[in-house]
């Protein structure tokens, strides 16, 4: 299954580096429930990037002294495969990808119905397989699918996608490229239904129009990645 | 102002109704709208709105009958796996009333029993209790794991779906409503009995099941057990009456044949690592 988001026409002048339009989002396949011994799962394509999330639980919590008596915990773990990117990635945590971890689980945090399953602890993995730019946003949104594929009771989706600045242009959803060579990078992390922020980042220098720019563009984005969110999880039921 | 019809597939965060309906399970309220909180079917009731869950994780409730298998012994309690975030607690005071006894001479690690939730505190703390009818530890078999929310499906109207797998089998399979079930029987039947039960957790929200369930039965157990005419002409008649209350109970698109077959193969690492499973417990 292949959903293609087009989003207007090419109406600059300028176009991008790979053809896009400023306000075009990359290609995004979504598909629900890959793996048997995960309780939730999801893999996600966005551009050059693939994506695999497991959760488990929420389970009776291994680490006594994260267990809280009113709530579930989530915990969670980003990884990126050696070979995800073109120079060898070395295996295990370094400080990016605890940061990511991080701000994952707190982007997570206020869509889940913690109060739900006190003591509980929910954890996330995100594995990285292929790397092409935005894979803290692709990891967040394909995170949410698979706690709904958890039946993890949830106010909303998450979904998040970037903007940022490249070549004095704000532009949607950078690719590795752009992000290294643009200006400013602005992964963005909302509930779709009430338009509630739940992560922002900002990397590199932004005006303070061009920063309101760049967020409205962002949550644009993520209202048309929402969709393929919840296709894809239709999908898994043959609906 | 309703937006969604009764058996519906809807998604977390998608606005069910406003104004005058009321909030059931596996939905919340938020301002005046009332939205669905897990991927799931609509069931309307008058007007509260449920969403059944096509997935989670078993909540002990008191008075529910489950299955567990020990994992641990403690000074005057077992410790239970009960196939929930809550771990279950049998006090050996269940068992010996108040003599004192050795525990591990009663029940070992990996035992699996058949208990009653006897109590759960606010603490999540779960009771067990052994006092029941044909309540007590399972000798041999297997264990198969399904979804909580299915096991109502597994059962069938009055029983009639796990009855016709029982007969069909002629496996005693015992279900626990933390969706754990235990299997015993022939070995191959054993084996058909997961296939069977695993497809009915896979097709739980689809119509025309029990049709499909009997059909897979006799493809698998035609090989090895030959039906007699006369049983198939009683079970004829039983299927009228099960087509109905299928249909009653779920009226929703049917997979195509592809889509399940390819579902049926993930399925295999699973089943090899049940397997394994199951030559400790024959000990």
């Amino acid at each position: 299954m292949i959903i293609i988001i087009t989003l207007g026409t090419n109406v600059g002048t300028k176009a991008r580096e790979d053809g896009r339009a400023f306000d075009e989002l990359r290609n995004l396949k979504i598909d629900a429930g890959v793996l048997e011994r995960a309780d939730g799962s999801a893999y996600l394509e966005f551009g050059g990037n693939k994506i695999l999330v497991a959760i488990y639980g929420p389970k009776e919590s291994y680490i006594r002294r994260l267990q809280r008596p009113d709530r579930a915990v989530i915990r969670c773990r980003y990884n990126m495969a050696p070979f995800s990117v073109d120079d060898r990635k070395r295996p295990g945590p370094d400080r990016r990808s605890i940061e990511i971890s991080k701000i994952t689980a707190e982007a997570l945090h206020s869509s889940v119905i913690l109060e739900k399953y006190p003591r509980s602890m929910i954890e996330v993995f995100i594995e990285v397989l292929e790397a092409e730019g935005g894979t803290r946003c692709a990891g967040i949104t394909a995170a949410s699918v698979a706690m709904a594929d958890a039946g993890i009771p949830m106010r909303d989706m998450v979904v998040a996608c970037a903007a940022g600045k490249v070549n004095g242009e704000i532009v949607l959803d950078l690719s590795e490229v752009e992000d290294k060579d643009g200006e400013a990078d602005v992964p963005v992390a909302i509930l779709p239904r009430t338009g509630q922020i739940t992560l922002l980042q900002s990397d590199g220098n932004l005006s303070a129009d061009e920063f309101e720019k760049a967020l409205d563009l962002a949550i644009k984005g993520c209202q048309q990645i929402s969709e393929v969110q919840k296709e894809a999880l239709k999908n898994r039921y043959g609906v | 102002m309703i937006f969604v019809n009764d058996k519906d597939l809807v998604v977390p965060g998608e606005i069910l109704a406003e104004d005058d309906f009321h909030p059931g399970r596996g939905t919340f309220k938020e301002e005046n709208k009332i939205c669905s909180s897990v991927v799931g079917l609509i069931a309307l009731r008058n007007k509260k709105i449920s969403v059944i869950p096509l997935q989670s994780k078993y909540i002990p409730k008191r008075g529910d009958v489950v299955i567990g298998e020990i994992t641990d012994i403690r000074f005057s309690m077992w410790g239970l796996d009960i196939n929930s975030p809550y771990s279950g607690l049998l006090p050996a005071s269940e068992v010996f009333g108040k003599e004192k006894r050795e525990l591990d001479k009663v029940f070992k690690i990996g035992d699996v029993l058949f208990l009653r939730v006897v109590d759960v505190d606010e603490v999540r703390k779960v009771k067990l209790g052994l006092k029941g009818r044909g309540l007590g530890k399972f000798k041999g078999g297997i264990l198969i794991y399904i979804t909580p929310t299915k096991v109502p499906r597994l059962i069938g109207k009055k029983g009639s779906m796990i009855n016709m797998i029982k007969d069909k089998t002629n496996c005693e399979i015992v279900v626990g409503q933390n969706g754990v079930v235990w299997v015993n029987g022939d070995i191959e039947m054993e084996r058909v009995a997961e296939k069977v039960i695993k497809m009915i957790q896979k097709q739980a929200h689809t119509s025309g099941l029990t049709d499909r369930v009997r059909e897979m039965l006799a493809q698998l157990t035609g090989e090895e057990l030959e039906v007699s005419k006369d049983t198939e002409a009683v079970e004829g008649e039983e299927n009228d009456n099960d087509n109905a209350s299928s249909e009653d109970e779920k009226d929703v698109k049917q997979e195509n044949d592809t889509n399940s077959s390819e579902k049926d193969n993930k399925n295999i690492p699973r089943e090899i690592f049940e397997s394994k499973l199951n030559l400790n417990h024959k000990r």
